[in-house]
């Protein structure tokens, strides 16, 4: 395959790890954000969801198409209900001291990780994809001055439906956040803790419900992907380091920020592997949040340093 | 009716308040005066469950809301204007008003009456809070705490930093209140403002409550005024 439909397909691999990465770090950045709380065990709720996936799949069996809608439903809320267990048995009791809290958070990451280990084991299982048609792409020949369709180049229709999807649930979870009574009280506990109490915000029950849905979707991200990538206990540290990588990026707290920094993290990081290897690509954006960091250390899009 | 019956409090291991006993009452506007860092603020704060309260209580008529988690207090009517106004700065006119209507679950009256009361913020609705001039934020701050249609009003210098003509129309909107039958708590470092609205004025010294008179007695001696605020 010639460089340009080459350097397609490396960045259609991107855009599904772009799509998947911006969905679980803007989980992490909600958390950040509002409860100030550094969550190291978010790769862990992605880990639930892809394990809850198979789970689901496998149990209910008819078709591939009812298992994923299924797990749609079924893998987040069991990421929440753990999520939002973790918070009142471990992070409320630690008052949410940022370094207590990241010390809890590890301590949560291994538990998980364990129980994982325990219940589903060690093996990584396919997760069957509710459809997969292969679609050949076509390419420009200038020389001949036609389309044509390279031998190799194209993608599957499931791999287009991850990007849809989390496109959609981005778009939802703004308008969750901008438009909506919950987005408003999220916010303004977010900006003033004190002041949210101050009018009649129960900031607690606030804080337990952020935990939930930054960990829902943490493992609706890993719902859409375990078809293309299968489910392993030890899924959850990929994620969570590209996620740190993104929210440090793109600004603590700040979904704008971070869904750029997904996408540019996610690309990259899809068409460096395609190219060279994932090591690389992993290198590279660690050196680019080092440079971040030094450089604008309140991130691209972030208002203040944190 | 508030009522403060010994309250103690403070921040973690920094007691503040000392045992301090209070009272407002509906249709008047009671002044705490005292130095700098005699526990103005901080008693505003143990009323709204914000510091750590050690010891006392906090009636609201009957209700012992100090039982209660701080969220509490303003779904009881308690508005609060904090010193500094604390807006929610990255959030629009609008949302500010909305999450004081929130609060008491108030609707579209309570919204509109209360942008009435200041037609500026009807104008700027869409704007940025931290964008607007400090007169408006203190608009603002306090129709932010209308929206409750609160029983009992806790401002905290109110007029701090504002030009003469926003400090008329913030002290408008006080004594509307108290008409209203409120209970107006009022921090105020300006004595001319004090001694002109106030109807008691209760002193406070390093965290103690003090003497509480009526204003009418300090308008002719300042003897109590010179004792704990130096003038
Ligand atoms: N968050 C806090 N933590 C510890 N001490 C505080 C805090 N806020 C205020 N204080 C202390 O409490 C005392 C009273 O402060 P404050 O209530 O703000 O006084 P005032 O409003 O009368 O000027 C001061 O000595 C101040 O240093
Ligand atoms: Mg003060």
């Amino acid at each position: 395959m010639d460089f340009g439909p080459y350097l397609l397909l490396a960045s259609l691999e991107g855009a599904v790890g772009a799509a998947v990465l911006a969905l679980t770090a803007v989980g992490l950045s909600l958390v950040f954000g509002v409860m100030r709380v550094v969550n190291v065990a978010h790769g862990e709720f992605y880990m639930i969801g892809a394990v809850v996936a198979w789970f689901v799949a496998t149990t209910v069996g008819t078709h591939p198409a009812l298992g994923f809608v299924a797990a749609l439903i079924v893998a987040p809320l069991v990421a929440a209900i753990i999520a939002i267990a973790a918070d009142r048995l471990v992070l409320k009791r630690v008052n949410y001291d940022p370094e207590a809290t990241i010390v809890a958070t590890i301590g949560i990451l291994y538990i998980i990780q364990q129980a994982a280990l325990m219940g589903y084991g060690p093996e990584a299982r396919p997760v069957e994809p509710p459809f997969n048609h292969r679609i050949a792409l076509p390419w420009y020949d200038f020389a001949a001055g036609e389309w044509f369709y390279p031998w190799g180049l194209g993608t599957t229709s499931y791999k287009l439906f991850v990007i849809a999807v989390a496109i959609v649930l981005l778009l939802g979870f703004w308008a969750l956040m901008t438009r909506t009574k919950v987005g408003l009280v999220m916010r303004a506990t977010q900006l003033d803790w004190d002041m949210a109490q101050a009018f009649g915000i129960p900031v607690d029950r606030v804080y337990a419900l952020v935990f939930g849905f930054g960990a829902a979707l943490a493992a609706l991200a890993a719902v859409l992907i375990v078809p293309i990538q299968q489910a392993h206990y030890l899924m959850g540290g990929d994620p969570l380091l590209l996620s740190f990588i993104v929210v440090i990026i793109g600004g603590l707290g700040s979904v704008r920020g971070t869904v750029v920094a997904a996408i540019l993290i996610g690309m990259s990081d899809g068409i460096i592997s395609v190219f060279f290897t994932p090591t690389l690509a992993k290198i590279i954006a660690t050196m680019v949040v080092a440079l971040v960091l030094v450089f604008r250390p309140q991130g691209l899009f972030g208002t203040k340093a944190a | 009716m508030l009522r403060l019956e010994k309250v103690s409090a403070g921040y973690g291991p920094v007691q503040v308040l000392y045992d301090l006993d209070l009272e407002a009452k509906p249709g008047e506007i009671l002044c705490l005066l005292g130095r700098n860092g005699a526990g103005k603020t901080t008693t505003m704060r143990a009323i709204m469950g914000l510091c750590d309260r050690t010891n006392g209580r906090v009636m609201l008529g009957g209700t012992d809301i100090s039982a209660l988690p701080a969220h509490e207090a303003p779904r009881q009517g308690i508005g609060y204007i904090p010193q500094g106004r604390r807006l929610f700065t990255e959030m629009t006119v609008a949302e500010n008003i909305e999450i004081g209507l929130m609060t008491r679950k108030k609707g579209k009256a309570t919204r509109e009456r209360v942008l009435d009361m200041f037609p500026r913020l009807r104008e700027r609705l869409d704007q940025r809070a931290e964008t607007l001039s400090g007169g408006e934020q203190q608009m603002l701050a306090t129709a932010r705490a209308l929206c409750l249609e609160p029983s009992v009003l806790l401002l905290d210098e109110p007029t701090e930093g504002l030009q003469p003509s926003m400090i008329q129309l913030i002290r408008d909107a006080v004594v509307t209140m108290k008409d209203q039958g409120v209970a107006v708590v009022l921090v105020e470092q300006r004595l001319d403002a004090v001694l002109s609205i106030a109807d008691r004025v209760a002193f406070i010294e390093n965290g103690h409550g003090r003497e509480v008179v009526d204003a009418e007695v300090l308008r002719t001696d300042t003897s109590l005024l010179e004792k704990y605020v130096g003038v």
